[in-house]
């Protein structure tokens, strides 16, 4: 029988969720080999700059990647970039790649993601309809822009909202489409997505809510116009497609593992098959926070539960039950939202909207469930301490600017 | 290009070149230096890129924005006056052997 040291993990899909189940298992005490497998051609790399700093120039890919490559090899995680894992042997304990390699494996993580969702509609497989996930996807997008005047946004998510932000700054004629009554839909609450809304129509930003894209019509193989399910039509050299993701789960499907929008595991990250893990935005998992199962696309929920993975997977099984958080910047709004507001009741506004700086306070039969921050890190940064802790000041403190927030969350 | 000498968590200094307009945090990530996490890439996010800047620089650096501030409430480690994120300090010539030293632990 081999030694504990000497037991193999592959980790497939490089990126948040792989590089840092790779890396914490290692620190864990993982003593044997280490496979981190992508299928993407570089290091593993930040997303959340590609639909902000990275279209408006003010990131460069080469400062994307999360680790530098000495830190795989001082670490001894052996990244095998370019690389398609095509089939899962459970009972061999090998994965096989789509050149044909099996590499076998004692443990074996799954961090492979999500793709985009494409709208069902005529003219989607015309040049100038992007979606945006990978680094690829955003250079594309990027060295489209100097051609384009008006672009069309199909979706009012975090991904769309923060691609019209950075195309209106760079001077584009950006209309938003959103088939729901509000944005943010899927993501966030409605205070939050009306306040949103609001600065993207001040800043220029045509937002249309009920409305969804009937046609994409083209010339030449090229976006020319989005017909619109009123009939109107929107000039649009190009269309950027934001209307959520679908968890990849062909692979562990294939090898006979649950998955029920997403790859289904317990709070260890672990599936049925104890050999086998799945981590990020590719699992359904009892989410500790929530008291229920789900499926979160975030970097902190990629991080915080493949480091309880990478843990487990090096035989110190951790379980996962770090508080949600989530960010995003468009124009001067840096949006920080902890918890998660699902099932409140009643919410409290904390400063004055006007000013574009405040919180906002979600609660459930008097329970803080979740805190949305416009311009107010402090809160935040508080709100992550109070719910981590499970305290929960009332509406009313939260309601009166002298409460000491910070003092509550020490205290 | 000027240089950052940084002592990890380990103890172990590191002295790297960061060019000009490049962060504190970079600098940190693209040489494989320990002690920064960097969660969120860099955008003020986070609180993850946290360090202690020696206190002979601190006069030689912008003062740090609002947003920095608040976050550093949230920092894993003890803040301390000397406390600043990576990720919001840029370099300049004038900052040339900068000293940064790294906490425990960043979250």
């Amino acid at each position: 029988m081999a030694t504990a040291g000497a037991r193999a993990l592959v980790v497939v899909g490089a990126s948040h969720a792989g590089a840092q189940v790779a890396a914490s298992a290692r620190a864990a005490g993982h003593a044997g080999p280490i496979r981190l497998i992508g299928e993407e051609p570089c290091l593993p790399y930040q997303r959340p700059p590609l639909s902000k700093g990275f279209l408006l120039g003010k990131v460069d890919a080469a400062t994307l990647p999360i680790r530098a490559a000495a830190f795989y090899r001082e670490e001894a995680i052996d990244l095998l970039p370019g690389t398609r894992v095509a089939a899962i042997d459970r009972s061999a304990r090998t994965v096989t790649t789509a050149a044909g390699q099996r590499i076998g494996y004692d443990r074996l993580v799954l961090a492979v993601g999500a793709r985009p969702r494409l709208p069902p509609v005529p003219g989607i497989a015309l040049d100038g309809v992007l979606a945006l996930r990978s680094l690829a996807d955003a250079e594309r997008l990027r060295e489209r822009l100097p051609s384009v005047g008006a672009a069309v946004v199909i979706g009012g998510g975090f991904i769309g909202l923060e691609v019209a932000a950075a195309l209106t700054a760079l001077g584009k004629r950006v209309t938003v489409l959103e088939a729901q009554d509000r944005l943010l839909a899927r993501a966030a609450a409605a205070p939050l997505a009306v306040h949103v809304a609001a600065v993207h129509r001040a800043r220029g930003v045509d937002v249309r809510l009920r409305t969804t894209a009937a046609r994409i019509d083209g010339a030449d193989g090229r976006t020319r116009a989005v017909v619109c399910d009123d009939g109107s039509v929107l000039p649009a050299d190009l269309v950027v497609v934001g209307i959520g993701v679908v968890p990849e789960t062909a692979l562990a499907a294939a090898a006979g593992l649950a998955c029920t929008d997403g790859v289904e595991v317990d709070r260890f990250a672990s599936t049925a098959d104890p050999a086998v893990l799945a981590v990020g935005d590719c699992c359904r998992h009892p989410n500790a926070y929530a008291g229920r199962s789900l499926r979160l696309e975030s970097v902190q929920h990629a991080v915080d539960q493949a480091k309880a993975a990478g843990a487990t997977a090096a035989g110190r099984p951790t379980p996962y039950e770090a508080v949600p958080w989530f960010w995003s910047d468009q124009f001067d709004m840096k949006l920080q939202m902890v918890g998660l507001c699902a099932g409140w009741t009643h919410h409290v506004v904390r400063g004055d909207p006007a000013t574009g700086r405040f919180s906002i306070f979600y609660f459930r039969d008097g329970r803080l469930l979740a805190i949305d921050s416009i311009n107010r890190a402090a809160e935040h940064v508080a709100g992550r301490r109070l719910l981590a802790a499970g305290r929960s000041p009332s509406a009313d403190e939260v309601a009166d600017e002298s409460f000491d927030l910070a003092a509550a969350a020490r205290a | 290009m000027p240089r950052i000498i940084f002592f990890q968590p380990d103890g172990q200094r590191r002295e790297v070149e960061a060019p000009v307009g490049s962060s504190v945090m970079l600098a940190a990530v693209q040489n494989n230096v320990r002690g920064i996490d960097a969660d969120c890439g860099g955008c003020c996010s986070c609180a993850t890129c946290h360090c202690y800047v020696d206190a002979a620089f601190l006069e030689r650096l912008p003062a740090p924005e609002d947003m920095e501030l608040e976050m550093l409430g949230g920092t894993a480690a003890e803040r301390r006056p000397n406390s600043r994120l990576g990720c919001q300090i840029a370099m300049t010539a004038e900052l040339d052997g900068l000293v940064v030293r790294l906490p425990d632990r960043q979250v």
